[in-house]
């Protein structure tokens, strides 16, 4: 045996980043966040469009993503394929990805080719080479997605596609945000100029560049190259909110190629933007719940009753606490075994929510998980690329890429008097449940 | 007004983070690799595992964190996140990983509990009785996921009677685990010969390996290695259908030859397989994906194990369009081994190879990944600047010669998993086929 172990020991200084952030707005409405970093010879480039899931006409479920996808079939400049050659022959990587709020392109590549990647970001914001052979063959492309990701594979979309629908009354929040394949396959030119001239403008959008720049040489290329990009009038995002629920609710359906049942919950959380400081302690309580063996729910739910096999929980259907805007939820999503009950397993979650309500915490319990919670961030954000999203995105919802630095300082300062609250609000009649029934046997 | 493409700047050279290595007494060998770019530390140990019985080795890394004599499965978590860290173990037929992070201020607490772990795992009962269970429930998700039952159809075909042919164990095989075998596994394996630890993060790294030599240098250096015979060559013959009822879509799977990092014929191979399908700007993806809309997300990817090397071609395509993407995969293997590339295909393909080596490089867990991979061959990070030369020096008649050699499609060997009833008539126009039931 090797030495002896103290068994306890103090919890480590939560530490944090000083990353440095410039900020610029171009004539034509664009907004640029620039964060230099010269310890790699590597830059992100990322640009986000304030349009996702949510704003997708009804009729058209899917098109957020679908478009996306034609964003990359080529632009002013470019022809179909161009794209991805730039990028890879210059060494680089690239993808893009639809987000219930937001959408994003980006790039990460060596620091020598900053240019080409403003280039080709800027070529294709003034405008996508929409034809309807391109239109045709994404179409196909994104219905493979969907299979590989849905329909082919068990637990397909769950929950993230199961679960809005039980909680949500209203299209934006409530649809299936890969699609139906009528709606994909209805789709049309027409459709995709019109959405892109609605929310594809400047102003609604963020480049952010991340990592081997020099802040005045990257501003000089980035108003040389998107300078041109005409101003246009960008689009009001609605208000998507909805009433809390005022009464549980609790869905089922069958997979036919599952073999287990699996279990999903949601509740409502405060607004994340407007109310930071109030949504901030849920963030914490769902990795209090949830994070690692000595989490509150695995130690009860997976080692002592043995009524599910594992549990996670986190904020936002997609999983991204710092890139959602309101309506959105805490999620709980448990995988059971054979002969698991799933209500036994809701029952329990309640229990131990009163019991963090009525007794509190354990000593330490909230600032070791708040030191995990730090390493996750940080460790988020080491990858150029990562850094320049997350910057992108606090930019265009919250107006401060310079929250990054803030991060890990501001989980440590929750409180545990305010976890306690935010725990005693995950009530069964505030819940919105999903539940999956194996259709396979095991 | 017209825009045109800007030209690359001046290439930057690969430089190398700061390392330092020391090997230890017990034939531990700890190398510690500087980059500070956030307050964290990443932490890879890589410990020889070849032979070691599948099942057993599955469960041991699920247990190896569930308690010691002084600390249950609770305190070792609870005490790993104090230090904003955590703890885990994976398994493959060469090595077993464990993978950790922490703050960077947690180093010191995260090798002394993992040093707790590799000299007192208890292994007891009831954790190994609850980790049991929901390994066999993981393997049973797992058999219900066309990617897996693809691979595990693949791996069999690959190698026959190999320890490679099989790396899952069955749920029956997990079910008679007992913790005394997983004792009994650990003493024998769980040993710092040939074993590498890497330590990627903020710190100093002379500072990293003291700490490692406080945790680990009495790490008990008993035990046996274990070797595999080398790989079998492949066996081409008929395509292997493998019948997966209601299935909405096929899953391709091609497995062609390929040759080790250290072979002189290496940086061709990268290089010819970038062209055919190992990235997006290939001429297999612009066929079957921006072309025809047969799939989603294809891919080609040099897969290096110990015992060999392998090319492997997956793709995920619509029942319908199965025989005609076979087809077009075949037709753009034949035409890279039988016609060579375009200068320019080349060029972007190099252009790639070299650029993803300075991304990879650029993160602490990267780092940490490609040091303990490399390390696993014998290999250290400086290779990556001497791989970098061969990629730049590699003509067009090298990738030529390595295409016609090792993608060439008649030296390979393909299975298909999907509805085979669906599917049958038409591939085997294309093949000689051999039909089976999932395993």
């Amino acid at each position: 045996m090797v030495g002896s172990v103290s068994a306890r020991s103090t919890a480590v200084k939560i530490p944090s980043t000083r990353y440095p952030v410039e900020r610029i707005t171009l004539p034509n409405g664009l907004r640029v966040v620039l964060t230099p970093d010269r310890s790699a010879p590597v830059i992100g480039v990322a640009v986000v469009y304030d349009v996702g899931i949510r704003s997708e006409p009804e009729g058209r479920t899917g098109f957020a993503h679908l478009f996306e996808h034609l964003m990359f079939q080529g632009s002013g400049s470019l022809e179909k394929l161009a794209h991805f050659r730039i990028v890879q022959g210059s060494g680089g990587t690239f993808n893009g990805s639809t987000h219930l709020d937001y959408t994003d392109y980006f790039e990460t590549l060596p620091a020598n080719a900053l240019e080409r990647a403003l280039f080709l970001e800027a070529d294709r914001m003034r405008g996508p080479r929409l034809t309807e052979e391109n239109l045709r063959n994404q179409v196909d492309v994104v219905k493979e997605e969907i299979r590989v990701n849905v329909l082919n594979r068990p637990y397909g979309g769950f929950p993230w596609l199961k679960l809005p629908p039980v909680m949500f009354d209203t299209f934006p929040n409530a649809h299936d945000g890969y699609g139906s394949f009528g709606d994909l396959e209805s789709a049309t030119v027409a459709d995709a100029q019109s959405f892109f001239e609605r929310y594809y403008a400047a102003g609604n959008a963020v480049l952010a560049v991340s990592g081997d720049i020099d802040t005045a040489t990257a501003t000089a290329l980035v108003e040389r190259h998107f300078g041109d990009v005409p101003a246009r009038p960008a689009s009001q995002r609605p208000s998507f909110t909805e009433p809390d629920l005022s009464a549980e609710r609790h869905e089922s359906y069958v997979d036919n190629l599952a073999p287990l049942p699996a279990v999903a919950s949601a509740w409502r959380v405060p607004h994340p933007v407007e109310d930071f400081a109030g949504y901030l302690p849920y963030v914490v309580l769902a990795e209090v719940l949830t994070d690692g063996d000595a989490s509150r729910l695995v130690q009860r739910l997976v080692q002592r009753d043995r009524t599910a096999t594992s549990i996670g929980g986190y904020i936002g259907f997609l999983g991204e606490p710092y890139e959602v805007r309101d309506p959105t939820a805490l999620i709980l999503q448990a995988h059971l075994p054979a002969e698991g009950e799933v209500e036994k397993v809701l029952d329990t979650v309640a229990e131990e929510c009163d019991l963090i309500a009525t007794d509190g915490l354990a000593d330490g319990e909230l600032a070791r998980t708040q030191a995990r919670m730090a390493t996750h961030l940080l460790r988020e954000t080491d990858a150029v690329l990562g850094r320049a999203l997350r910057m992108a995105v606090l930019e265009q919802q919250r107006g401060d890429p310079g929250l990054i630095n803030e991060l890990p300082r501001l989980i440590g300062e929750v409180t545990q008097e305010q976890v306690v609250a935010a725990a005693a609000a995950l009530r069964a009649d505030r819940r919105a449940t999903v539940e999956v029934q194996p259709g396979r046997s095991a | 007004m017209t825009h045109t493409l800007p030209e690359l700047g001046p290439t930057h050279e690969l430089t190398l983070p700061p390392e330092g290595e020391q090997a230890f007494g017990n034939g531990l060998t700890v190398i510690a690799i500087r980059r500070p770019s956030v307050p964290l530390v990443e932490v890879r140990l890589r410990v020889p595992f070849a032979r070691a019985e599948l099942a057993p080795a599955a469960l041991l890394t699920q247990t190896l964190f569930s308690g010691t004599s002084e600390l249950s499965t609770v305190d070792i978590a609870a005490e790993m996140q104090k230090v904003g860290g955590a703890l885990g173990a994976t398994v493959d037929p060469d090595r077993l990983l464990v993978t950790g992070n922490a703050l960077a201020d947690g180093l010191p607490r995260l090798l002394e509990i993992l040093a707790q772990v590799l000299g007192d795992a208890a292994y007891p009962a009831d954790q190994v009785a609850i980790e049991r269970d929901r390994l066999v429930d993981q393997i049973q998700v797992a058999q219900s996921q066309p990617a897996h039952l693809a691979r595990v159809a693949l791996l069999k075909r690959m190698y026959g009677d190999h320890p490679y042919a099989v790396q899952t164990p069955q749920p029956e095989q997990v079910k008679e685990v007992e913790p005394d075998a997983l004792r009994a596994l650990h003493r024998q394996r769980l040993h710092p010969a040939g074993a590498t630890l890497v330590l990627v993060g903020d710190f100093d790294a002379d500072t990293a390996i003291g700490a490692a030599q406080t945790a680990l240098s009495t790490w008990d250096g008993g035990g046996e290695p274990a070797e595999l015979p080398p790989a079998p060559a492949l066996a081409p013959g008929p395509l292997t259908l493998v019948d997966r009822p209601g299935s909405v879509q096929s899953s391709l799977r091609m497995a062609l030859p390929a040759v080790p990092r250290t072979h002189p014929d290496h940086a061709a191979v990268q290089l010819a397989n970038l062209i055919f399908g190992g990235y997006f700007s290939s001429r297999w993806v612009e066929n079957i994906r921006e072309d025809k809309g047969y799939t989603y997300g294809p891919h080609s990817v040099i897969e290096h194990a110990v015992a060999g090397t392998s090319l492997v071609v997956s793709a995920e395509v619509a029942t319908e369009v199965t025989a005609p993407a076979l087809l077009e995969t075949w037709y753009e293997l034949g035409r890279i081994a039988s016609l060579p590339p375009a200068p320019q295909e080349l060029e972007q393909a190099r252009q790639y190879a070299l650029g993803t080596l300075q991304l990879g490089m650029s993160t602490q867990a990267g780092l940490a990944g490609l040091a303990s991979t490399y390390a696993g061959y014998g290999l250290r990070l400086p290779w990556l600047a001497e791989h970098a030369a061969r990629l730049a020096a590699t003509t067009l008649d090298q990738v030529a010669a390595a295409a016609a050699t090792y993608l060439a499609p008649a030296r390979g060997v393909t299975v298909v998993l999907g509805d085979a009833d669906r599917v049958e008539a038409s591939v085997s126009g294309l093949s000689g086929i051999e039909r089976k039931p999932v395993d």
